[in-house]
């Protein structure tokens, strides 16, 4: 592979300099010979690669939705340079040749690192627990364990999968949901809107109960705990308690609780149908600040990809979820550094190096500095453009960003020291 | 009008001219010839993803007095489970030529949808637990007949009070009837256990109470609401017999009611639990009123809705 040299890019936002890349990683700049490509990052910021502890590829299983060819090649026009693939696809990833399968595919086929999540139960059906040790221990290495879409419901299902992912540093990723407070068919926030819609309500308590569970678990078993898409004020308050406890927990938040509100489904439009569902604005405040300040440590984008069929259905009984992975790094500069909440260092921790760390992916989220992985995304703040769903390379079109503008600062992609996604300029 | 998806889309004045119509309609229904021209070569069909035999009757006879062709398309079951798309489905069926969609769904917000998708005219026959426009016409009609019985030119309710009791959470007639009821002037009071009040109840524009014995001496309509027979179940309320009497309208509370109210009830009604024999059969009940406004009602909308233009 020819040398790339990328030129004066501001990296992380501390200063600007050369990079050089051989072989998939940083070498030093003054070795670069004559024969090299050359990218020039004047006025670029350079940040490491992404990292999303939360994508679905629905391949294997519903190929007409998304792959994990088109996926990543999303992943990589939004600046991410490995995702993290969740376990819902059919079969459900709860096995180790599943997991193996998911990684092959990615090796094959991926523009972006794919990581297996591994199912906590057998098909996620919240009962028995699935293989997690032959999943940690398979060519997939598991680490990261879900049962995403479902919650597990069950607190001594919970504390079990808690207490047995230690024995191979595992995490368990909670989707908190409490059921009988917010049922299958709960679809929108539960407050003045959902009333006035006739939608069956979504209550904050719903989320915020289970973590408060969980979180006491976790510090009886002294287990790592990671809270997905938290959605609602109360649960960073349930976090932020932990977290001066001490109790082992991590957090993510999606992109879109950062930016829109319940007033999305106003019009009955299923794109901004989403699990947890679009919160008040107060809740959207709340988020913001976890983020800024830390108790929520990651970005996470929930990317959940639909057949356009899936999402004409009405609104109760259309699919949950919407497109993420090529809007959320504009989302978050819009939300978090165009309003001064997060300095560029910041962000890259939230989007990069907290994910890489609670996923233990050795590889990513590592400094931009020689001898380290060439995972990095050049970023031109200032960028600005419409989204057009038709204009995505996800296969799905259920985007909730769509007419809007946004920062589109992606300049180019490299994951392990080759360009997968370069602007055309 | 191009669509009547929600009560909220009429004002006064266009609910006085429907209801101003209606009457004009309602002399139809004496005549031993009922067919009236209007909407001759006009198509409309009633899409019913949910079985209502009352409304959906009431829409065809509604439409066939007003010599429109009507077609009856009963679309039954959750359409995710046929494999077919809600879109699919409308576009469909507009692809046929209709004027008009009466549409009924078991989901809140499909005719929205709907009247998204296509040209035709979308009329909501009632969409899951959120609208019912032309119930709450109805019913608002017959209150009219009602207060006009005492001042024959009645026009506003403004100085009236209306209660609506029951869930008020899963009735698509309490939200409709609380929107035309407000702007038509009526004081709205709903009444109902906490467990069977929406959330966000507090923004509406409405009195809440959870005691029915205090409201209704200062009530000139009593609407009571059907208990779904899921909602039994639900444990919104420990036992029907407790709600009968906290909430229903049994004899002894005929006798707290205010001199000259009238009792309605959208039906179908549980006699014995929400509503007493007594109370649905009595001299001031409207229940029957009610069925009767239905069709000049509908063919009203009908005839706003089609009629006249093009």
């Amino acid at each position: 592979m020819t040398d790339l040299l990328i030129r004066g890019a501001d990296l992380n936002g501390r200063g600007r300099s050369d990079l050089l890349i051989r072989d998939g990683s940083f070498t030093d700049p003054s070795d670069a010979g004559g024969d090299l490509d050359r990218l020039d990052a004047d006025g670029l910021i350079a940040l490491p690669g992404l990292v999303d502890l939360h994508t679905h590829l629905r391949e294997p299983g519903r190929e007409d939705a998304e792959t994990v060819e088109s996926g990543t090649l999303a992943a990589a026009r939004g600046g991410f340079t490995a995702v993290l693939a969740m376990a819902n696809t059919t079969p459900v990833t709860d096995t180790a040749e599943a997991a193996a399968h998911v990684a092959t595919l990615g090796a094959r086929d991926g523009q972006a690192q794919v990581v297996p999540v591994g199912a906590v139960s057998k098909g996620l059906e919240g009962v028995e627990l699935a293989e997690l040790g032959l999943m940690a221990r398979c060519s997939a290495g598991v680490r990261v364990f879900s049962d995403d879409g479902h919650c597990v419901a069950d607190a001594r299902l919970m504390r079990r999968a808690l207490e047995y992912v230690r024995a191979f540093d595992g995490v368990v990723a909670q989707h908190a949901q409490d059921p009988q407070l917010a049922g299958a068919g709960a679809c929108c926030h539960e407050g003045e809107i959902s009333g006035k819609l006739g939608l069956p309500g979504w209550p904050a308590a719903a989320e915020a109960g289970v973590v408060a569970r969980d979180v006491q678990i976790a510090e009886l078993t002294r287990s790592r705990l990671h809270i997905c898409h938290v959605s609602c004020a109360e649960t960073v308050d349930v976090i932020r308690w932990a977290k001066q406890r001490n109790v082992n927990v991590t957090a993510e938040v999606a992109p879109h609780h950062l930016a829109l509100t319940t007033s999305e489904v106003l019009g009955y439009d299923p794109t901004y149908k989403v699990n947890p569902p679009l919160r008040p604005h107060e809740h959207v405040e709340a988020l913001r600040e976890a983020l800024a300040d830390g108790t929520i440590d990651a970005v996470a984008t929930d990317h959940a990809p639909h057949a356009r069929h899936d999402k004409e259905h009405a609104f109760a009984e259309a699919a949950f979820g919407m497109l993420g992975l090529e809007t959320a790094l504009g989302v978050l500069i819009q939300t978090m550094i165009n309003s001064g909440l997060l300095s560029w260092p910041e962000l890259a921790k939230r989007m990069s190096i907290m994910p890489a760390h609670i996923a233990r992916l050795s590889d990513q989220g590592r400094p931009l500095a020689i001898g380290e992985p060439a995972n990095v995304v050049l970023i031109d703040p200032a960028a600005r453009a419409v989204v057009d769903r038709d204009a995505s390379v996800s296969l799905s079109r259920n985007n909730p960003w769509h007419g809007r503008e946004l920062p589109d600062p992606v300049v180019a992609t490299i994951w392990a020291g080759r360009i997968t996604y370069q602007k055309e300029r | 009008m191009r669509h009547l998806l929600s009560a909220a889309d009429l004002d006064r004045n266009q609910t006085t001219e429907i209801f101003d119509l209606a009457e004009e309609m309602s002399l139809v229904q004496g005549r031993p010839v009922k067919k009236l021209p209007a909407l001759r070569g006009r198509t409309v069909v009633n899409l019913f993803f949910e079985d209502s035999t009352r409304t959906r009757s009431s829409f065809e006879i509604a439409g066939k007095w007003l010599s429109a062709d009507v077609i009856n398309i009963s679309a039954k079951g959750s359409s995710v489970s046929k494999g077919e798309s809600l879109r699919d489905t409308v576009l469909t069926v507009a692809a046929m030529g209709v004027d008009a969609l009466v549409i009924r769904h078991h989901a809140s917000g499909a005719p929205w949808q709907a009247s998204r998708w296509i040209d035709a005219h979308v009329l909501n026959a009632g969409d899951g637990t959120h609208e019912h426009p032309t119930q709450a016409l109805l019913d608002a009609f017959t209150i009219r007949r009602h207060f006009r019985r005492t001042v024959p030119d009645q026009v506003s309710f403004d100085g009236k009070t209306v209660a609506i009791v029951g869930d008020i959470t899963h009735s698509r007639v309490a939200r409709s009837n609380v929107l035309l009821l407000t702007t038509l002037g009526a004081q709205v009071i709903v009444v109902a256990p906490p467990t069977l009040l929406p959330s966000g109840i507090d923004s509406w524009p409405v009195l809440v109470c959870t005691d029915l014995d205090q409201v209704l001496p200062h009530a000139d309509i009593v609407m009571m609401l059907r208990v779904q027979r899921e909602r039994m179940s639900g444990g919104y309320f420990p036992t029907p017999r407790e709600y009968t009497i906290g909430y229903g309208l049994t004899r002894p509370r005929l006798q707290a009611m205010k001199p000259g109210a009238a009792i309605c009830h959208p039906g179908p009604m549980n006699r014995g639990l929400e509503i007493s024999a007594d109370a649905a059969d009595a001299a001031n009940s409207l229940i029957l009123d009610q069925v009767a406004a239905g069709v000049s009602v509908r063919m009203s909308v009908l005839y706003e809705l089609l009629g006249g233009s093009e």
